[in-house]
């Protein structure tokens, strides 16, 4: 294998781990906040694609410049993350408030197996693709690679400015602060006057919109198809496990591991390439059973 | 009450397929997504939900076919019992990493090695066929070398006592004195620790039998079918388990069958109807389960017997 491939391999690696990151990100965090694993994040993702998809087959007939084609892809995740954030969370969640967590758990998958039909009926089964972007911020080269800047640079960077977005939304402004307060004690925050409703609303939208994020931004480099959104919930579980429930940091890490291990099984063995994240998912739960970043906690009896 | 449905309902299997032979294998079919789903739902009285119980029911499936296809002319009743074995021995096996977890980890771990597996399953074309499977031809049963009719007419009878041999075992299983720690563990694991049980032994025992059933359902899939395909190991068929098992609810082991038929019905309404959203069906089903009737089918029958008794008090 020579030090093209090698660096061919990394740059897949990377861009890959952006795009899981951003979507693993959401999950992390309404996990973190709210203890639900919510499986419809899966569905987010594919909606946040196919919206941002659509809304790019839409502006094409005026010819917008390509700022505007960047801007696209935010706004359509930010779209959907405010509207099916706000279902979800309003419609299915809310009812079974304080349940045990494996119903809540189950609740979100009903959600999804209902979004993947609703996707199907708006979208069709046909593949959707918006590949004008790409090929507006053409090409990058270091060496003797070749790849385009969309998924060197622009996916990376846009992963990055989520994670510092997101941290500073936690450690510095007043919401993000009472977000972090009803993680830690929900009751002790509703009594010091947080109104911990609002605080869910916040941070389930939050994370929806991150999740489509990650698709909206896939959108341009792949075409959605049926099923997409199932392959990328499986896979930022195994991202999120990896990494412990709630790490922030560590879904980053988790993200950047699993997305170069799998880009090198791609040009080393590819028939591992499905089977990888998993892998590494099993041995580090095996060695640390809480995840890579997990904190010990108090047991309660 | 409960019980006499069961009996009801094993008798009524065998008259329609009796009846109507085009019912017999979505009987079978039915049956043994009860029989996974009954497996499924013994993890879920200790409040664990595994996301990778197909992993079993590939093995078993992929046992009867590779038996088949080393020693032709091996009994059908012989290959499934080697399903049965295998499956159970895969569980005990991956039963001692995966009882040490609780909750979403279970969950996710059982779902990872299921996905391992089923991705292994689809690109090891030379040992498992790859995507296309395994084809397997009509295996004599105890001995009698039987017409495709006649077949059918054995498996499901066959279903039909494994499926009320096994409500009979797991419901004396869940009497048992493990049976009963096993529902400690979701009420409170650590003072089942400070009573002196193992909750890990407990965990353990549960696991090799719930894979032992899902195997023998995976088995009997793959005797009914002739075919087995990676798809057996998929996680959205590990997804229809944990369905049907919180559909049914946990509380008795007739749920699973229960679920079973709700499921079953749901889908062919869906395909008749409404093809194209039976997933939404589902789906909205799963939903007003979860906020309307959270301990499943069993547990309505349940409220309502007690609120019978009450009247009559």
């Amino acid at each position: 294998m020579n030090l093209d491939l090698v660096l061919l391999a990394v740059a897949d690696g990377v861009s890959y781990a952006g795009l899981l990151f951003m979507v693993s990100l959401g999950l992390t965090l309404v996990f973190g906040v709210m203890g639900i694993v919510n499986v419809a994040h899966g569905a987010l993702y594919a909606f946040g694609g196919y919206a941002a998809s659509s809304l790019t087959l839409l502006a094409m007939p005026q010819n917008p410049p390509t700022a505007a084609l960047l801007l696209i892809l935010p706004l359509a995740a930010l779209l959907v993350g405010v509207v099916l954030g706000t279902a979800i969370e309003a419609g299915l969640l809310r009812r079974i408030q304080g349940r045990d967590p494996i119903q809540q758990l189950l609740m979100t998958f009903a959600g999804f197996m209902v979004l993947e039909d609703v996707q199907r009926l708006v979208w069709g089964t046909q593949p959707y693709s918006a590949p004008e972007v790409i090929s507006r911020l053409g090409t990058v080269s270091f060496f003797n690679v070749t790849y385009t800047s969309y998924q060197l640079i622009l996916i990376p960077l846009m992963a990055l400015v989520s994670y510092a977005g997101l941290m500073f939304f936690l450690r510095f402004t007043s919401a993000g602060r009472q977000v972090v307060a009803v993680t830690h004690h929900r009751e002790m925050a509703t009594a010091l006057g947080i109104n911990a409703k609002r605080v869910g609303w916040l941070t389930f939208v939050l994370g929806a919109s991150l999740g489509a994020l990650g698709g909206a931004m896939a959108a341009p480099t792949t075409s959605m198809v049926p099923g997409a959104g199932a392959d990328m919930i499986v896979l930022s579980f195994a991202v999120v496990a990896t990494a412990g429930m709630g790490q922030i940091t560590g879904a980053l890490l988790a993200s950047l591991m699993i997305g170069l291990t799998r880009a090198a099984a791609v040009y080393m063995a590819p028939e591992w390439e499905v089977a990888v994240p998993y892998l590494i998912m099993v041995l580090v739960l095996l060695v640390r059973p809480d995840g890579l970043f997990s904190v010990a906690q108090a047991r309660r009896i | 009450m409960i019980n006499l449905i069961g009996f009801t309902g094993a008798v009524l299997c065998l008259l329609l397929g009796w009846q109507f032979p085009w019912s017999k294998t979505p009987l079978i079919m039915g049956l043994c997504y009860g029989l996974a789903s009954l497996g499924v739902s013994i993890m879920m009285r200790a409040g664990q939900v595994s996301f990778g119980h197909a992993l079993y029911a590939a093995i078993g499936a992929y046992t009867v076919a590779f038996m088949a296809r080393a020693y032709p002319g091996m009994d059908g009743m012989l290959m499934l019992f080697f399903a049965v074995i295998v499956s159970a021995a895969a569980g005990a096996l991956v039963g001692v990493f995966v009882v040490r977890y609780r909750g979403i980890f279970f969950g996710m771990l059982n779902l990872a090695l299921s996905m391992v597996v089923y991705a292994m399953l689809g690109k090891m074309y030379d040992i498992s066929g790859g995507t296309d499977g395994l084809r397997l031809d009509r295996p004599a049963m105890l001995g009698s070398v039987l017409e495709r009719a006649d077949f059918e007419s054995a498996l499901l009878l066959l279903v039909v006592l494994s499926a009320v041999f096994m409500v009979w075992l797991v419901q004396r299983y869940s009497k048992s004195a493990a049976g009963e720690a096993l529902s400690g563990i979701k009420s409170n694991e650590t003072r089942l620790e400070y009573l002196g049980m193992s909750a890990r032994l407990i965990m353990w025992q549960a696991y090799v039998f719930s894979a032992l059933l899902v195997g023998l359902s995976g088995g009997l899939f793959a005797l009914v079918q002739g075919l087995v395909t990676p798809d057996i190991g998929a996680w959205f068929r590990s997804g229809e388990y944990v369905f049907i098992a919180v559909l049914g609810g946990s509380g008795h082991a007739m749920g699973a069958f229960l679920g079973a038929v709700v499921f079953e019905v749901v889908k062919l309404f869906a395909a008749a109807y409404m093809t194209g959203i039976w997933q939404m069906l589902l789906g909205l089903t799963l939903i007003f389960v979860i906020i309307l009737a959270p301990d499943g089918i069993v547990g309505l029958l349940r409220k309502r017997r007690a609120v019978d008794a009450g009247e009559q008090a």
